[in-house]
């Protein structure tokens, strides 16, 4: 079984996010190990791109702080060679398609499974255009992960059954970032999912409040949080790492009921 | 390989929100294309509404002056609204109502696009909201009161370069939040399948009467057929009903704005790699790292780092030519059409009239170019004054 799918193995799974080079690759590596000693149970590490289009504000923004950081896809695999010296949490890659195809997707995958990357995740390559990446990608271990949104339909058991890691969920219509609410009928779309694979399904997009992930864990076997963290990597910069921890483990408490 | 695909370029890479929506587009588009109601009320709206046929002008004072072959200009500024955009509108817009949708939205760089889609939407009694550049607001101002003026809301876009990828990039986010009740009239034959199909064929209306109106005027086939490229969809409609005529030309005009060897252009054949972004593999500027490259051009309407999946394949199997204009001739291309043949041509317009000046004496007078002048250019009028350090009050 992949690392990924086993991070579930323990109870609901808490899916952390952080933009790669936001304020620095120095605080996502600290970022990342904190997160996961808070409890978190899979980390997504975003590579920036210049146009984000599954995206919100928040971290639109941060990719931008990122790319003028002079961050780049060779320093984002050092710095995670660097964490995975300190940390075993299952690491995962978010990122759009186009700096995956320039670095070549035998060379990425390749190096994914030299410095520990798992998984990757990637918003702009549906089910139908996987093929040219996803034999690949198993072939170096790094689980190819597949999302489902509230328009997908009769494509959910179709996606959910052949997919790697864990389904990734998304909650709402539109793009990352915080929501008041989640309309979305999650229970209908995750018992299709479970109906069609054994694939654990986590919920992403737009949640951001302790009683927003309690409530979507009751159904979901995960959730994602992103914006919200890179909501307190923007205020607090470089002094995040406190407040980012104090914040994972306030939710990873909330989704496992141990408030 | 998948769906949509020219060659190896093409495809659908874009979130999974969206796909069962084009996916229902795309069954929509394949029955309605074959629909005979549906064409008739498209032609009746071409004819009727946009003033097509556009004419086939033979420009007899350039060709006396360049001393070559004969140049016949492709009148599509003469359309409603000004451009070839109206071609693509109307049918989408059609299409929209067919789905269902009661609200359409669209990206728009110099506004043509944008005016265009805000009037099918005043006809045909759609709600209408039109993403631009916030930079694209400013050099532009006219065409958003225009807009405006039409009943459109205009979104002036702040995010990244703040031009006409970033409104691409908004109205995709637009879309994927509202695509219940929304469609997407996408601008030119870029983005996902079948958006560059659908496009390509609603503006080959134009090379389906060119090769017509040729054929009767001078009773053969042109040597070469020359249109501007920015996303690429006049040249496509120019180029659609050529390309199975082996002999016949095709050549596509990029924006090279200060040089393609400056950093500050649009030359996406000429300087771009393969890559995938906004739904499809093409060639775009970008850097070794597969970030998308802010681009340049005095127009707003050639101002985009990408090209339609069509072209990166007509250029790659040689059927078509891409060379790369500079503001600089474009410029001059543009005094130069409104001085010898009193036509005011849109600056985007301008950088393929600019190559046939090159070509034309280069070609025999018994043979002939056909050049397509997409849009008029009262629009740029005020950009050229600025470029050439005119001051203008208004």
């Amino acid at each position: 079984m992949s690392k990924i799918t086993d991070a579930f193995k323990n109870g609901k799974a808490f899916i952390a996010f952080v933009t790669g080079g936001d304020p620095s690759l120095k605080m996502t590596e600290r970022l990342v190990v904190g997160i996961a000693e808070a409890g978190a149970d899979i980390v997504e590490i975003g590579i920036p791109f210049s146009d984000p289009i599954a995206e919100g504000e928040v971290i639109q923004c941060a990719n931008i702080r990122a790319l003028k950081g002079g961050v780049s896809v060779e320093k984002i695999f050092s710095t995670v060679k660097n964490i995975r010296k300190k940390t075993a949490v299952p690491l995962v890659f978010l990122t759009y398609l186009n700096p995956v195809f320039r670095y070549g997707y035998e060379a990425f995958c390749q190096r994914c499974a030299d410095v520990g990357v798992n998984g990757l995740i990637i918003p702009d390559m549906p089910y139908e255009e996987q093929g040219e990446l996803k034999e690949i990608a198993r072939a170096n271990g790094v689980d190819l992960i597949s999302l489902v949104s509230p328009t997908s339909e009769a494509r959910v058991a179709e996606i959910a059954a052949s997919a790697d890691g864990f389904l990734y969920v998304v909650s709402s219509m539109g793009v990352t970032g915080a929501r008041s609410e989640i309309t979305t009928d999650l229970g209908k779309i995750i018992a299709a999912a479970h109906a069609a694979s054994a694939v654990p399904a986590a919920v992403g997009f737009g949640i951001s409040s302790a009683e927003q992930a309690a409530t979507i864990a009751t159904v979901a076997d995960g959730v994602i949080v992103g914006s919200a963290i890179v909501k307190i990597v923007e205020a607090y910069g470089t002094k995040a790492l406190a407040p980012v921890c104090e914040y994972v483990r306030a939710l990873k408490g909330a989704i496992r009921g141990e408030e | 390989m998948t769906k949509g695909r020219f060659g190896s370029f093409g495809g659908q890479y874009i979130p999974e929100t969206l796909m069962n929506e084009i996916i229902r587009l795309e069954a929509a588009y394949n029955f309605y294309k074959n629909d005979a109601a549906f064409q008739k009320e498209l032609d009746d709206l071409f004819k009727n509404y946009a003033g097509r046929p556009s004419l086939l002008y033979y420009a007899e004072k350039m060709t006396k002056d360049l001393g070559g072959a004969k140049i016949f200009l492709k009148r599509e500024d003469l359309n409603h609204t000004g451009s070839h955009k109206i071609n693509n509108v109307l049918g989408q817009a059609l299409l929209a109502k067919k789905l269902g949708k009661t609200r359409i939205i669209a990206e728009t760089g110099a506004g043509q696009h944008g005016v265009a889609t805000a009037t099918a939407a005043a006809l045909l009694g759609l709600s209408c909201e039109i993403f631009m550049g916030k930079e694209d607001t400013e050099r532009q101002a006219l065409n958003v009161y225009r807009m405006q003026l039409l009943g459109a809301k205009v979104h002036s876009v702040t995010s990244g370069t703040m031009t006409l990828k970033d409104a691409v990039n908004e109205t995709m986010r637009e879309w994927a939040s509202r695509v219940y009740d929304t469609h997407y009239v996408l601008g030119t034959v870029m983005g996902p399948h079948p958006f560059p199909t659908i496009v390509r064929d609603f503006q080959s209306v134009i090379s389906r009467e060119a090769r017509a109106q040729i054929l009767e005027l001078t009773g053969k086939l042109p040597k070469a057929v020359v249109a501007c490229v920015g996303g690429g969809s006049n040249a496509m409609g120019m180029f659609y009903n050529f390309i199975p005529d082996k002999d016949v030309r095709l050549i596509g005009c990029e924006a090279a704005g200060l040089g393609v060897d400056t950093d500050k252009h649009a030359a996406t054949i000429t300087k771009g790699e393969v890559g995938v972004f906004h739904g499809m593999k093409s060639y775009f500027c970008q850097d070794e790292e597969g970030q998308i490259a802010p681009v340049y051009s005095i127009s707003a309407g050639l101002d985009y780092p990408g090209i339609g999946p069509e072209h990166a394949y007509l250029h790659e199997i040689g059927r078509a030519e891409y060379v790369a204009v500079t503001d600089e001739q474009a410029v001059s291309a543009f005094e130069y059409i409104a001085r010898t043949e009193g036509i005011i041509a849109a600056i985007e317009s301008s950088h393929a009239i600019a190559h046939v000046r090159e070509l034309a004496p280069a070609l025999s007078p018994s043979d002939s170019i056909i050049v397509c002048v997409s849009g008029r250019g009262d629009k740029d009028v005020a950009a050229i004054a600025r470029y050439k350090g005119v001051k203008l009050y208004e």
